[in-house]
């Protein structure tokens, strides 16, 4: 099968220090993979090169065939790629529903029809009730419900969640990872996610990538990838191996 | 056209269209019930509100602040006042003149500023030196009378033309009166559209903006463009209504801070707040007048002293403005 999302040698610097160096991976549609790694890896700037906040010094980004390294973020968008932030960046000022609203425009100029794709993912991520409230008012878990419903509202092919269970309880990160697997399987929605909480990684990710000092050091099953000497050695240092 | 009003209507608070036509209404029937200085005051508080209402697209829905709006006033006054003196051009087909003009400063300013990513104070300033430096062109423009200024043609007494807009005060009440209305629809439109929610978006975010898919670019060209569009024609007014220019007046940064305040005290971003804040203010601001004079006091300034504080007491105590607040009051917050 033809991949759906495919990242190869995309390398990119800042100020002389290579925070991506030639990385290249592959996502099929209808996959899960999860990007882990130390703080400090390049796996926000690896996002911000696929979702188009960066484009690359080096190397190419095709999404479903089609070269969008030169693209800018809302062409990304328009074309299935949504994002959501590390730092949570709801419209303060807007309601919960109208947040998502402006997600759900990316498909539709219709605000009505939007309206009801806004109410759907909403519902989605169990902020229906919620939907009245200003961004602003909602607590932390609920805020990162809203980015990801207001991501999903575009009618995504490909999702990217950067650090979408930090913060949360054990139980609210198992309600979001049966939230996401529900997706997975009910709409062969792509995921590629960034994800400290080996919890959610080792229950969601078909495939994992580690990246160490902007490099990809290893790639495969959750099974192998925690059995991998080195990525073993660049978490938990020489000792440990 | 249906359709229209549907939208219009869309998700406005049950209450609030039963006190939108009374509202009208009584603007309609005004004239017949006030003396002249009373209507002069009304023409006075619906150009403001209509100014405002203009204004408030950038600042207000997208959150771009423009200190300079007295030259999309001026550009459109000296289009459609050139057009008349020189050409005897109807003020009605000058209209379209002083839309073009606003609208390729606003291009020139916006492709300037939006592309080159310049925002916040730095695009105010921008918006400051364009108004400042026509200002100072336009005094160096015999032709169009200098800092001499240019003057139309004073009506004769009694004459009435509605076409070449020389008339008595009552004309230009109800002149801008269809124009503030006008302005309050199309704004309304706008803000229950797409663009008003991606107007409200990139205000509120820009890089999540984009990332969900809006041209920032584009969106904010659109409301540079639709902002000073609607302002020229309160240019055309202004031009028509007193039927002097003077670019020293015109163009003064103090014109543009004059016509911000009124959206800015009633409440940034809403379709009321410039109308309500256009009426505190013009109207307090005469009852002041009307007080200092029967008192026998000579104030110079007292004016601008008393915008300062209504400008004070409001971001103390009412940061959102007044009519949010007043909204509430009336039981007409939108719905949520």
């Amino acid at each position: 099968m033809t991949a759906l999302l495919d990242v190869s040698g995309v390398s990119r610097s800042f100020r002389g220090l290579r925070a991506v160096n030639e990385v290249s991976f592959a996502v099929a549609p209808g996959e899960i993979v999860a990007v882990i790694g130390p703080n400090g890896a390049g796996k926000t700037t690896l996002f911000n090169l696929i979702a188009g906040a960066l484009t690359p010094d080096d190397g190419a980004i095709r999404f479903d065939g089609r070269d969008i390294a030169g693209l800018r973020a809302d062409r990304r968008c328009r074309l299935g790629v949504a994002r959501t932030f590390q730092l949570v960046r709801p419209f303060a000022g807007l309601t919960v529903e109208d947040n998502a609203i402006v997600g759900a425009l990316a498909r539709t100029p219709d605000v009505a029809a939007a309206r009801r794709e806004a109410l759907a993912a909403l519902d989605r991520l169990g902020l229906a009730d919620r939907r009245g409230l200003l961004a602003s008012q909602l607590t932390l878990p609920d805020r990162k419900r809203l980015e990801m419903a207001r991501a999903l509202a575009t009618g995504p092919r490909l999702l990217l969640l950067d650090e979408a269970m930090a913060g949360l309880r054990p139980t609210e990160i198992d309600g979001m990872v049966s939230v996401l697997a529900r997706l997975n399987r009910e709409t062969g929605l792509t995921i590629v996610l960034i994800e400290h909480v080996m919890r959610a990684v080792m229950a969601l990710a078909q495939r994992i990538v580690v990246l160490h000092h902007g490099e990809k050091i290893a790639e495969g099953t959750p099974a192998d990838i925690s059995r991998d000497p080195v990525v073993i050695r660049s978490y938990f240092g020489e000792a440990a191996a | 056209m249906t359709d229209w009003a549907g939208r219009m209507a869309g998700d406005a608070p049950p209450r609030a269209l039963p006190l939108l036509a009374a509202l009208l209404a009584a603007l309609l029937v005004l004239p017949a019930i006030v003396d002249s200085y009373v209507l002069s005051i009304a023409i006075l508080v619906l150009y403001f509100a209509y100014v405002g209402q203009a204004w408030n697209i950038m600042m207000g829905f997208a959150g771009q602040l423009s200190l300079g709006h007295s030259l999309y006033v001026g550009l459109g006054a000296y289009a459609s006042a050139v057009l008349f003196v020189h050409h005897g051009v109807a003020p009605w087909i000058g209209a379209f003149a002083a839309i073009g003009a606003a609208i390729a400063a606003a291009a020139i300013i916006g492709a300037l500023a939006f592309r080159f990513g310049i925002a916040g104070v730095y695009f105010a300033l921008l918006t400051i030196a364009f108004a400042e430096f026509t200002r100072i062109g336009f005094d160096h423009f015999p032709w169009i009378g200098g800092s001499g200024g240019l003057f139309l043609p004073v009506a004769r007494h009694g004459e009435s033309e509605f076409w070449m807009l020389r008339g008595p005060p009552v004309m230009f009440y109800y002149v801008i009166l269809s124009m503030a209305a006008m302005a309050f629809a199309m704004c309304r439109l706008l803000m229950v559209g797409r663009i008003g929610y991606y107007w409200r978006a990139l205000r509120e975010d820009e890089d999540a903006a984009r990332a969900l898919g809006i041209d920032i670019f584009r969106y904010k060209m659109l409301a540079i463009l639709i902002s000073s569009a609607m302002t020229a024609p309160a240019g055309v007014f202004f031009a028509f209504y007193y039927n002097t220019l003077f670019p020293e007046q015109i163009f003064s940064m103090l014109r543009s801070i004059e016509l911000i305040l009124g959206p800015i005290i009633g409440g940034l971003g809403t379709l009321f707040g410039p109308i309500l804040g256009a009426f505190v203010l013009t109207v307090l601001a005469e009852v002041l007048n009307e007080v200092l004079a029967a008192l026998g006091w000579e104030i110079p300034g007292a004016r601008q002293v008393f915008y300062g504080l209504c400008l004070l007491v409001v971001v103390m105590y009412l940061p959102e403005g007044i009519w949010p607040a007043l909204a509430r009051r009336l039981g007409l917050e939108r719905r949520r």
